[in-house]
């Protein structure tokens, strides 16, 4: 069985998670859409570390007899590599639009200064 | 067709048709045609949210301005071009008319009666006031349902149609939403936003199409990441402070 100081800690330490990514929306640091992901997070933490007896049943299902609360650190870290994969994906169309939103400055910039804008409808 | 007859021909105060439209060279032609025919003296501004097909150039062929994205914002970002544009060439009213025509163009005399007749600062179109029936999907007309009952309780008001972008606003709401329009799918937190102004939203019951081409921006499990998402972003928005929209500096 975990033991019981384990839970608690675990559980507060969710519960900070929680109100963190929380407040980070309200002050609009943060955008809902990257924080379900925080939030599901946290969400699992903190039911995995309140429900200590789901938590001994999940340990025995994957054969971890000796020290449960091993789960914790396991599910923890399933999510924070999705959570950073997430933000690969997130960074990769962010640095995508940037290098259009540079060449289509550019471009901006060179129509400016020789005065042009003969061809109104050119494409991208 | 009464409704271009509720709009005062002298004083007609100036309005921008805001045409947010993301791949749809089938429809974009006939939604500017509709405009046109409901009223012609409606400048109409076509924001394509990073068309990857003709849409931009079938739009400037029918005589509209168009703003292309350089990429695919969503709609929120779209159509908050739209209201900015208003904004900064100084429209006294903007009506949404999405370019999947969807919104039926012959319709915005019901929705721009209240805003003109100064009852109201933004009115939408709503599918489910009075009997008029729409067809929609029923795990659609759920989600629906449950945003509509959750505003509702949260701005004391009945909002039958949460989801609806037809909308006609004036320059209150035209500064509102220029300086802050949420994204993705705006509709829903917007009408939060606009009642913790304390602007005044009323529905207008109207006629919606089925999409005339093209197909919806919403699947299945983009649904549901939807409905947490809008619901977590109402939750979050009860806590929030509320930003200054922008002023009529040049006007007053």
């Amino acid at each position: 069985m975990t033991p019981l100081k384990v839970s608690i800690a675990a559980a507060i330490a969710s519960l900070l998670l929680l109100v963190v990514v929380f407040e980070l929306i309200r002050s609009r640091r943060l955008r809902e859409r990257y924080a379900l992901l925080w939030l599901l997070t946290g969400l699992v933490l903190l039911a995995l570390s309140v429900w200590r007896g789901g938590l001994n049943t999940i340990a025995g299902w994957f054969g971890v007899t000796g020290y449960p609360p091993a789960v914790l650190f396991a599910v923890g870290s399933l999510f924070i590599i999705l959570v950073l994969l997430h933000y690969s994906t997130v960074i990769s169309r962010l640095s995508d639009q940037n290098t259009i939103l540079a060449q289509r400055l550019a471009l901006l910039e060179e129509r400016l200064s020789t005065g042009g804008g003969s061809d109104r409808d050119s494409q991208r | 067709m009464s409704a271009p007859a509720e709009l005062a021909p002298v004083e007609m105060p100036r309005c921008l048709a805001i045409v947010p439209a993301f791949n749809e060279e089938g429809a974009i032609a006939g939604v500017i045609d509709e405009i046109r025919a409901f009223d012609q003296r409606f400048e109409i501004v076509v924001v394509d949210d990073g068309s990857a097909d003709r849409t931009a150039a079938i739009a400037r062929a029918s005589g509209a301005h168009v703003i292309r994205l350089p990429f695919n914002l969503g709609i929120g970002g779209a159509v908050q071009t739209g209201f900015r544009y208003a904004w900064e060439h100084g429209f006294q009213i903007a009506v949404r008319v999405d370019g999947d025509g969807q919104h039926d163009p012959s319709q915005l005399g019901a929705i721009l009666a209240p805003v003109l007749a100064g009852e109201t600062d933004i009115a939408v179109g709503s599918r489910f006031v009075g009997e008029r029936s729409y067809r929609t999907s029923r795990s659609r007309r759920l989600g629906i349902r449950i945003l509509a009952w959750t505003v509702s309780a949260l701005v004391r008001q009945r909002v039958t149609d949460p989801t609806s972008g037809f909308q006609a606003l004036n320059r209150h709401g035209i500064a509102l939403f220029a300086a802050d329009l949420p994204h993705d799918y705006p509709e829903v937190e917007a009408t939060v936003m606009v009642f913790r102004h304390r602007l005044r939203m009323r529905e207008v019951p109207v006629r919606m199409r089925e999409r005339a081409a093209g197909r919806s921006s919403i699947g299945a499990f983009a649904s549901v990441y939807y409905m947490t998402k809008v619901l977590l972003a109402i939750f979050v928005g009860v806590f929030r402070r509320n930003v200054v929209p922008l002023e009529d500096v040049v006007e007053q």
